[in-house]
């Protein structure tokens, strides 16, 4: 299952993108990406600085689309449509996706308004109902503990890796398919980015997840598919070991093991 | 280790600057304090309850007070601020939120900073022209509009400023919870930016409650009390322009204690709304 071309053994995939290219302005920064992610799979996408692996990420639930000037051509398949179509719904297709950035971006509101936000975007709940799930989603985010006596105060107040978690539970709650992780721990000291880390696997059971990130260790521990991607191509895709143990490309091998040029 | 030549010229040119600076942050606050002088010892021997009890007297007359100018500049400045906010906010949104690289967006923003310096005076002849010549007569609704276009201007611009300010990644976060950007605006980016944007409110009353020209050339003025904003209205800057220059003591008593009032109310405003900066997280 190896890349160019990173059509795979990957059965059932979740998300198939194919031909996809990528442009803000004029510049190119994706060029002819295929790949399949997998379904209730971790992906990691790695690469150095500007290879692309960020844009990748934020083609998956066009959210580049806040902007006028960036643009994506090619397909991206989820449950048999193309999300780049014109005529997809934005709004209902980032409800579905759900998407963590690298700095934590807690809205100017309490804890538990940090979370019922995006709640009520798509669901009407008793306050009861509510209150249950933005419990839930705190404790999948692994944060109950630590803010069940502040749900009332500003979300703004808790510690940066406490934010992070805040985020991944608001992402939670909207109850997402897939959920998109844009070098989430990066921000973080090694305690909130391990915690982080035992968060991803545990969610693995319930959502596809695709994580970008700088840190190879961090792919290698916590990914069970990785990219390597350079200068907007996909190099190389394959499961983790494989990847990371016996890479077919050069580039890939340097890269990974420090060689990079 | 000796200094060299380098650093002590350097540290030189240093305290030269510093001293220059000092020099002209004393010389600003030397005439501030001059003005404030001015006006409390002049001023605070005439403010008295009767002040705000009673209206404007005739000439040489015991007593009275400018009851009638406090209320209709308080009536007037209202309606500029209940015109000229909404308009601002909005229009500020859009530039901020959803033309912002258009062409017409720039457009607007250079239209605007023309209106924002434009002299006030001509605000107050077109006011005059438009509103004030076509009923034939002055009125209170007249000065709030000329109130409220000098407004406009001030709230569109420091709202633009403060939503600018809220980091896009806030933005991105909503709009990847599914959030329609109306509700981005509302829910998230108002709240971020609200500390910022009364600022902007509060500098604007600021401004505009000083305003005389405008007044001049559309409510006029009113000797007696008078809560009838289709009617010329008394107000407390076109009142002071009168009253000061005319040869009447208790007039030029009035004048100075209007003046004395008016500044301490802007400063109050201009005090919030720096508290309300320091209180606004992402405007720090």
């Amino acid at each position: 299952m190896r890349s160019p071309g990173g059509k795979s053994a990957i059965e059932n995939p979740k998300l198939s993108i194919n031909q996809l290219n990528f442009y803000y302005g004029r510049f190119q920064a994706l060029r002819d990406i295929n790949m399949d992610i997998a379904e209730r799979q971790v992906t990691a996408f790695i690469g150095p600085s500007g290879c692309g692996k960020s844009t990748l990420l934020r083609a998956l639930n066009r959210i580049y689309g806040l902007y006028p000037d960036q643009r994506a051509t090619g397909a991206i398949m989820l449950d048999g449509r193309n999300i780049l179509d014109r005529d997809q719904d934005l709004n209902y297709l980032r409800a579905k996706i759900g998407m963590v950035f690298q700095k934590p971006t807690p809205f100017p509101m309490s804890v538990f308004e940090n979370i019922a936000f995006g709640v009520r975007l798509y669901e009407r709940l008793s306050r009861m109902k509510m209150q249950e799930r933005v419990e839930w989603a705190l404790r999948k985010a692994a944060l109950w503990e630590e803010v069940k006596d502040k749900l009332h105060q500003g979300g703004t107040r808790l510690s940066g890796g406490q934010q992070q978690r805040l985020c991944i539970a608001r992402a939670i709650a909207v109850k997402p398919e897939i959920m998109l992780l844009d070098e989430p721990a990066s921000a973080l000291d090694p305690l909130s980015t391990l915690k982080i880390e035992e968060l991803i696997a545990e969610l693995k059971t319930d959502y596809t997840i695709v994580i970008v990130t700088h840190n190879m260790q961090q792919a290698a521990r916590v990914s069970d598919y990785t990219a390597f991607m350079y200068l907007g191509s996909l190099v190389e895709y394959a499961d983790t070991s494989t990847l990371f143990t016996n890479p077919a490309r050069k580039q890939t091998e340097d890269y990974i093991t420090g060689r990079y040029g | 280790m000796a200094f060299s030549a380098r650093y002590l010229r350097r540290r030189l040119l240093n305290g030269f600057n510093l001293g220059v600076s000092v020099l002209a942050t004393v010389f600003g606050l030397f005439w501030l304090g001059w003005l404030m002088w001015t006006l409390v010892s002049r001023g605070l021997r005439w403010i008295g309850p009767s002040l705000f009890t009673q209206s404007t007297p005739p000439p040489a007359a015991a007593g009275g007070g400018i009851a009638n100018a406090i209320v209709g500049s308080l009536l007037i400045t209202l309606v500029g601020v209940v015109v000229g906010t909404p308009i601002g906010i909005l229009a500020a949104t859009w530039l901020a939120e959803f033309g912002r690289h258009s062409r017409i967006a720039a457009v607007i923003r250079f239209v605007n900073d023309i209106l924002l310096s434009a002299p006030s005076i001509v605000i107050g002849v077109f006011v005059y022209a438009v509103v004030v010549a076509r009923f034939g007569h002055f009125s209170g609704w007249s000065g709030g509009l000329a109130l409220a276009i000098i407004m406009l201007p001030v709230v569109l611009r420091t709202t633009e400023d403060m939503l600018i300010l809220v980091p896009d990644q806030l933005r991105e976060a909503a709009a990847a919870l599914g959030a329609p950007q109306w509700r981005v605006v509302v829910t998230v980016v108002y709240r971020a930016s609200l500390g910022g944007i009364l600022t902007g409110v509060m500098l604007g009353i600021a401004r505009i409650s000083g305003e005389t020209a405008p007044l001049l050339f559309t409510a006029l003025n009113n000797q007696f009390w008078s809560s009838d904003m289709s009617r010329p209205m008394a107000n407390l800057p076109v009142m002071i322009f009168q009253f000061a220059m005319s040869p009447y003591d208790n007039w030029q008593h009035l004048a100075w204690a209007a003046a004395l009032l008016i500044t301490l109310a802007i400063l109050a405003l201009s005090l919030i709304a720096r508290i309300l900066i320091r209180a606004n997280a992402f405007v720090k």
